[in-house]
C-alpha cells in the first residue's frame, strides 16, 4: 500500500524524498494501470514534472512548503486547471482546457500539491457507476468486472489503487460517498458553502459540492482544512468556517449521541446491514450512546432530488451551443447548430436529465414540480433538524449494496437512481457526509459507513470517522484485483 | 376622467378617431455606470476593442460563478428611490433561452420578486405614471451581422459577436399602463433619463443603446374599462421613433377594430425607413423562459440603514430643479425655458451660476437660449465659464449682444470668456461715454428727432441703429434704448 499524502509531505519537507520522484511514481503507475482501469483522462507530464521540480527547489533553497508538499494529487474532470483539458467526460468538451484554475486547485498549489491528472467520471457527473463516460467506464481496483461507483469513479480508483494518496470529487448525490464505499476509501462531501465551487463545471449547482477521497481519515482531514474557506468567486461559499480536522485523531467519543438512521437501513443488502450495525457497536464500545432514529422525510429525498438536480443541469448545461467552446456541429443556422453540436455531444443520460429538468421547469409545471421539490428539500432539513435534537451525528449505510458488475444496472436507470438514495439526503439538506471503509463482505467487496453531521459539524464527524477507522484496523478493504496487482508492480 | 360633453378623454390624442383612447405602458432598460461589470470584475466600458473586457464569468465559461457587484446594487437600488418605489428584499432568477449573445445561454435577471416595486413618477405637466417595478439583469454581448441584405439576421452570411457588453449592468424599469399619448411618452422617457443622469445612475445615451425603450400600446374606446390586446414595440432608438411609433401603432389597432378584425399579441419591430410596425412574433410562437431562483446567488436582503443612506445621498432631482427654477424666476409652473435649463445637458451650468448668486432670470434665459443652441456643449468647457459670462452681463461688463457672440466663441475655442472679450477687443461703453454719443447722434438727425419727438414711434429703432452703429455694438441695446427715453422725456 501506497504512503499517506501526510506522509509524503513530511518526506518531501525534509528533503528525504524528492517531489519529482512521487510524481513520476504517480505517473509511471498511470501508465501501467490505465489500459485495464481507465481511472484517468488525461495527464500533463511535463507540467506534473515541472511542478513537483518547482517544490523541490524550494525545499532545497530552505523555504517554507506547504502542507502538501509533493503530495501527487488527481482531479476529477469536471475542476479546472490551467495546463489540462477539462472533459467532464463528454465529447462536447473533448479538447477544451480552461484558462483558469479553481480556487480548490489554487488552494492545493499553494500548500505544495502537484497535479498529476484528471480523473474519469460519468458524463458532467451524471451517473453512480462512471459507466456514463463518453471515453469508457473506470473499473473498480478490487474487482475489474465490478464497477467503482460514480460519478467520481476516476478519483476514487485512483486512490483505491494507490496511485495517487489524495484525490478531489464532486458530490451531488453521492458522487464522492457512494464510490468511495464501493472502493473502499475514505471519501468527504462537506458542508454546502464551505468548499468553493468556483473552477467546477457545474451539474446541479444548489448540491454540488466539492470534496476529498483519501486511504486514511488523516489524509481527508488534512485536504478539507487546505481547500475549505471563504472564496470571493463564489458567492454560495460559507464565510467563517475554520475547522481543525486532523486534530479529532483520537479525540474520545464518551458521551456523543449517535443515531442510525432507520429509513436508510431499508432495502439494503444484509452484509452492508452487519456492517453498519457491528460500526455502531464499536462506537458504542468507544464510548458513544447509539440508538436508532427515524427520518421519514428522508424516503422522499431521491423523488425530489430527480426534479431539482436535472433541473438545475438543463439550465447549466445550456452553455455547451457550439458557439465559444468545445465540440461544433455546423448546422445552416445557428439554432441548427445548437442542436446538431448537444445531439452529437452529450450522452443518453446526459440528454436524458436535460429533458426531465427542461419539463419539470416548464411553464405550468413548475409549482407541481420544481417548487415542491423545493418545499421537500426544506421537509428533509427540518428532519434533520429534528433528528440533531436528540443525537450530535448520524450513521448509516452509503450505498445499498456493494459493487455491481457492469451493465447490471445501466440499462435500467431507476435501478441505477436508487444506488444514491442514502447519500442525496446530505446534499437537499446542505449537510456534511463521508465514507468510512469498514470492513468487506463475503466476496471480499469493500463496505463503507457513512457518518452524518448537522451543517458546519465536520469536526465531530471527523472524529467519529476516526473512531470507525481505528475499530475497522484501518488499511482498506479488499485487496486489489490480482490482474491489477500484476500491472501495478511488474517490472519491479 | 371622460369628459361627458364631447366623450373625449382630457388626454386622448387628437389623431385617434372620436372615442377611442391610448392604453401604453413603457419597458425602458438602462445601461449602469458602473465601473465594473454586474457579476464580474470586467471593466464596463463602451467602445473598447472588441472582446478585450471579458473573463471565464461574462464569457459564460464552464466553472464559473456570478458575484453581485455591489456598486451595480448600489445604482439599482437609487433608481427605486429616485422613482419613489420600496426598495425590498429581492431574488435573481435564470432567464433560459439559446442565443449566441448570451454566453450561458440563460441571462440572469430579477423576475417576480424584483427589487425596487410601487413606484411613480411625476410628468412635467403633472400626470402621475405609475412604476411598476424596476429591476436588475445583466447585458447580453453584441452580434453584427455580416453579409446579405444590409446586416439583417435573415441572409446574413456569418455574425461576429463582442462579448464586451455581455454582463454589463442593466436596470429594467416598467411602467404601469398609464400614459395616454405619445407626447406622454415622450414626456415620460424624456424625465426618466433626466432622472438617471441627475442620479448619475446612466449616461442616458440612447443613440449608443444605453438607455433602451420598448413600448406596450393598446388601444380601447373611451369608457371601456377592461385592456384590450396589446402590442409590445421594439427599437424605438429615438424619441422621435417613440413618438412616430405609437401614434402609427395606436392608428394601426383602430383601423384593425373599425374593419371589425382582432388585434394580437404580438412583439412588433418599428421600421423607421417606412415608417410603420412590423410583426416579429406572436404570442403563441413566445418562447418559456423556465424562469427558476438562480443558485449560484444568494438573496439580497437590504438593511434599511443601507437604504436610509442611499435615500440621503440623491442629489437634487428633474422635478425639484423645475420647482426651484420656477420659484427663482417667479413662474407658477415651467414654461419651455425652463423645461430646456433643467435638461441634464445644461443644468450642471445653470446650478454653478445660480450657485455663483447671478440673477436666475438672466441664466434661464442665457442656458435655454443660447447655450442650448451650442448643444451638445463639448468637453473641457468649464461650468464656471457660464458663470462668469452671466455676471460679466449682469454687471452690464458685456451688452446682451456682446455676451451672446463671447458665448458662442468661448464654447466653440473652449475658452474662458474674459479671455474671448479681450481677444474679441469688447470693452462695454460705461453710461456717461453712452449719453454723450447719443446726443451727437440726436445732433445729427434733427429732422428724425423731430418726428419722433412728434410720435412717430417707428423712429425708435433708427436711431438704435444709429447708435450700435456708431459704437461699433458695444452699446447695451436695452440701457441705450432706456436712454433715449430719457432724452425724449426731457425736452
Ligand atoms: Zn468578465
Amino acid at each position: 500500500m501506497g504512503k499517506s499524502a501526510s506522509e509524503i509531505a513530511e518526506l518531501v519537507a525534509s528533503g528525504r524524498r524528492s517531489a519529482v520522484e512521487f510524481a513520476e511514481e504517480a505517473l509511471d503507475a498511470i501508465e501501467r494501470s490505465n489500459g485495464i482501469l481507465n481511472a484517468f483522462l488525461s495527464v500533463n507530464r511535463d507540467l506534473t514534472l515541472e511542478a513537483a521540480g518547482r517544490i523541490d527547489a524550494m525545499v532545497a533553497a530552505g523555504e517554507k512548503v506547504g502542507r502538501l508538499a509533493g503530495v501527487p494529487v488527481a482531479l476529477k474532470d469536471n475542476m479546472c486547471q490551467i495546463g489540462f483539458d477539462t472533459t467532464c467526460a463528454s465529447k462536447i468538451l473533448n479538447g477544451w482546457s480552461p484558462p483558469y484554475s479553481a480556487t480548490v486547485v489554487q488552494k492545493m498549489i499553494a500548500e505544495g500539491a502537484v497535479t498529476v491528472g484528471k480523473t474519469n467520471l460519468d458524463e458532467f457527473a451524471m451517473g453512480s457507476s462512471t459507466e456514463n463516460s463518453a471515453f469508457g467506464p473506470t473499473r473498480n481496483p478490487i474487482d475489474l468486472e465490478r464497477v467503482p461507483g460514480g460519478s467520481s469513479g476516476g478519483s476514487a480508483a485512483a486512490v483505491a489503487a494507490s496511485i495517487v494518496p489524495l484525490a478531489l470529487g464532486s458530490d451531488t448525490g453521492g458522487s464522492i460517498r457512494q464510490p468511495a464505499s464501493l472502493t473502499g476509501v475514505v471519501g468527504v462531501k462537506p458542508t454546502y458553502g464551505v468548499v468553493s465551487r468556483y473552477g467546477l463545471v457545474a451539474f446541479a449547482s444548489s448540491l454540488d459540492q466539492i470534496g476529498p477521497f483519501s486511504r486514511t481519515v488523516g489524509d481527508s482531514a488534512l485536504a478539507l482544512e487546505v481547500i475549505s474557506g471563504w472564496d470571493n468567486m463564489d458567492s454560495t461559499s460559507y464565510d467563517g468556517a475554520k475547522f481543525s480536522l486532523v486534530s479529532q485523531q483520537g479525540v474520545p467519543m464518551d458521551g456523543v449521541r449517535i443515531g442510525i438512521v432507520k429509513e436508510f437501513m431499508d432495502g439494503c443488502d444484509e452484509e452492508v446491514l452487519a456492517a453498519v450495525r457491528a460500526a455502531a457497536e464499536q462506537l458504542s464500545k468507544a464510548g458513544a450512546k447509539v440508538d436508532e432514529v427515524s427520518i421519514p422525510e428522508t424516503k422522499l429525498g431521491l423523488s425530489a432530488y430527480y426534479i431539482i438536480a436535472p433541473a438545475e443541469a438543463s439550465s447549466n448545461l445550456a452553455r455547451f451551443d457550439g458557439v465559444r467552446f468545445g465540440l461544433r456541429v455546423e448546422g445552416s443556422d445557428i439554432a441548427e447548430t445548437n442542436v446538431k453540436t448537444r445531439t452529437a455531444g452529450f450522452g443518453d443520460e446526459v440528454k436524458r436529465r436535460i429533458m426531465l429538468g427542461t419539463y419539470a421547469l416548464s411553464s405550468g409545471y413548475y409549482d407541481a414540480y420544481y417548487g415542491k421539490a423545493q418545499q421537500v428539500k426544506t421537509m428533509i432539513k427540518r428532519g434533520f433538524e429534528r433528528a440533531y435534537r436528540d443525537f450530535d451525528a448520524l450513521i448509516s449505510p452509503v450505498s445499498p449494496t456493494t459493487a455491481f458488475r457492469f451493465g447490471e444496472r445501466a440499462s435500467n436507470p431507476l435501478a441505477m437512481y436508487l444506488s444514491d438514495v442514502c447519500t442525496i439526503p446530505s446534499n437537499l439538506a446542505g449537510h456534511p457526509a463521508m465514507s468510512v471503509p469498514f470492513s468487506a463482505d463475503s466476496s471480499g467487496l469493500p463496505i463503507g459507513i457513512q457518518v452524518l453531521a448537522p451543517a458546519l459539524g465536520e469536526e465531530l464527524m471527523f472524529r467519529i470517522a476516526f473512531s470507525i477507522e481505528r475499530s475497522s484496523g484501518g488499511g482498506g478493504f479488499g485487496s486489489l484485483d490480482p490482474a491489477l496487482e500484476e500491472v501495478m508492480t511488474g517490472g519491479r | 376622467m371622460v369628459d361627458s360633453e364631447t366623450n373625449q378623454s382630457p388626454s386622448a390624442p387628437s389623431f385617434l378617431p372620436e372615442g377611442w383612447e391610448i392604453v401604453c405602458g413603457l419597458e425602458v432598460h438602462t445601461e449602469l455606470k458602473t465601473r465594473t461589470k454586474l457579476f464580474c470584475g470586467c471593466l464596463n466600458e463602451f467602445g473598447s476593442y472588441p472582446n478585450t473586457n471579458i473573463c471565464p464569468v461574462c464569457l459564460g465559461l464552464p466553472g464559473a460563478l456570478p458575484v453581485l457587484n455591489g456598486e451595480a446594487l448600489e445604482i439599482a437600488a437609487r433608481i427605486g428611490l429616485a422613482l419613489n418605489a420600496t426598495v425590498q428584499a429581492s431574488i435573481f432568477h435564470r432567464k433560459n433561452y439559446f442565443y449566441p449573445d448570451m454566453p450561458k445561454d440563460f441571462q440572469i435577471s430579477q423576475y417576480d420578486i424584483p427589487l425596487n416595486a410601487d413606484g411613480y413618477l411625476i410628468l412635467p405637466s403633472g400626470v402621475r405614471i405609475g412604476i411598476v417595478r424596476a429591476h436588475m439583469e445583466e447585458d447580453t454581448g453584441k452580434i453584427t451581422h455580416l453579409g446579405g441584405s444590409s446586416g439583417r439576421i435573415h441572409g446574413a452570411e456569418r455574425a461576429l459577436i463582442d462579448y464586451n457588453r455581455s454582463g454589463v449592468p442593466l436596470v429594467e424599469i416598467v411602467s404601469a399602463p398609464d400614459i395616454a399619448s405619445p407626447d406622454e411618452a415622450r414626456q415620460y422617457v424624456t424625465e426618466l433619463r433626466a432622472i438617471l443622469i441627475a442620479i448619475g445612475a446612466s449616461d442616458g445615451k440612447m443613440e449608443e443603446g444605453s438607455l433602451r425603450v420598448d413600448a406596450n400600446v393598446s388601444v380601447r374606446p373611451i369608457g371601456e374599462s377592461e385592456f384590450r390586446t396589446r402590442c409590445e414595440i421594439k427599437n424605438l432608438n429615438s424619441l422621435r421613433s417613440l413618438v412616430r411609433a405609437i401614434t402609427y401603432e395606436a392608428q394601426r389597432q383602430v383601423e384593425v377594430y373599425t374593419a371589425a378584425g382582432e388585434v394580437l399579441q404580438q412583439t412588433r419591430h418599428w421600421d423607421e425607413d417606412r415608417s410603420i410596425t412590423v410583426a416579429l412574433r406572436t404570442k403563441e410562437e413566445a418562447e418559456d423562459y423556465r424562469y427558476f431562483p438562480e443558485p449560484d446567488l444568494v438573496p439580497l436582503e437590504p438593511t434599511e440603514s443601507w437604504i436610509g443612506g442611499l435615500r440621503e445621498s440623491l442629489p437634487e432631482l428633474p422635478r425639484q430643479r423645475r420647482l426651484r427654477l420656477c420659484d427663482l424666476v417667479g413662474l407658477d409652473s415651467a414654461n419651455d425655458q425652463i423645461e430646456t435649463a433643467i435638461l441634464p445637458e445644461l443644468y450642471g451650468f445653470v446650478d454653478a451660476a445660480l450657485n455663483a448668486g447671478v440673477d436666475p432670470k438672466l441664466v434661464v434665459a442665457r442656458a435655454s437660449n443660447e447655450l442650448a443652441s451650442l448643444l451638445p456643449i463639448p468637453d473641457g468647457y468649464e461650468l464656471e465659464w457660464f458663470s462668469d459670462l452671466c455676471r460679466m452681463e449682469m454687471e452690464r461688463k458685456l451688452s446682451s449682444t456682446q455676451a451672446k457672440a463671447v458665448l458662442q466663441e468661448s464654447v466653440k475655442s473652449l475658452t474662458p470668456p474674459a479671455v474671448v472679450r479681450d481677444r474679441l477687443g469688447i470693452t462695454q461703453l460705461d453710461d456717461d461715454e453712452l449719453m454723450i454719443q447719443i446726443k451727437s447722434i440726436v445732433e445729427e438727425n434733427s429732422d428724425e428727432w423731430t418726428r419722433l419727438k412728434a410720435g412717430e414711434m417707428q423712429l425708435k429703432g433708427f436711431f438704435i441703429g444709429q447708435i450700435m452703429k456708431k459704437t461699433g455694438g458695444k452699446a447695451d441695446g436695452k440701457i441705450a434704448a432706456k436712454m433715449l427715453a430719457v432724452l425724449l422725456s426731457e425736452d
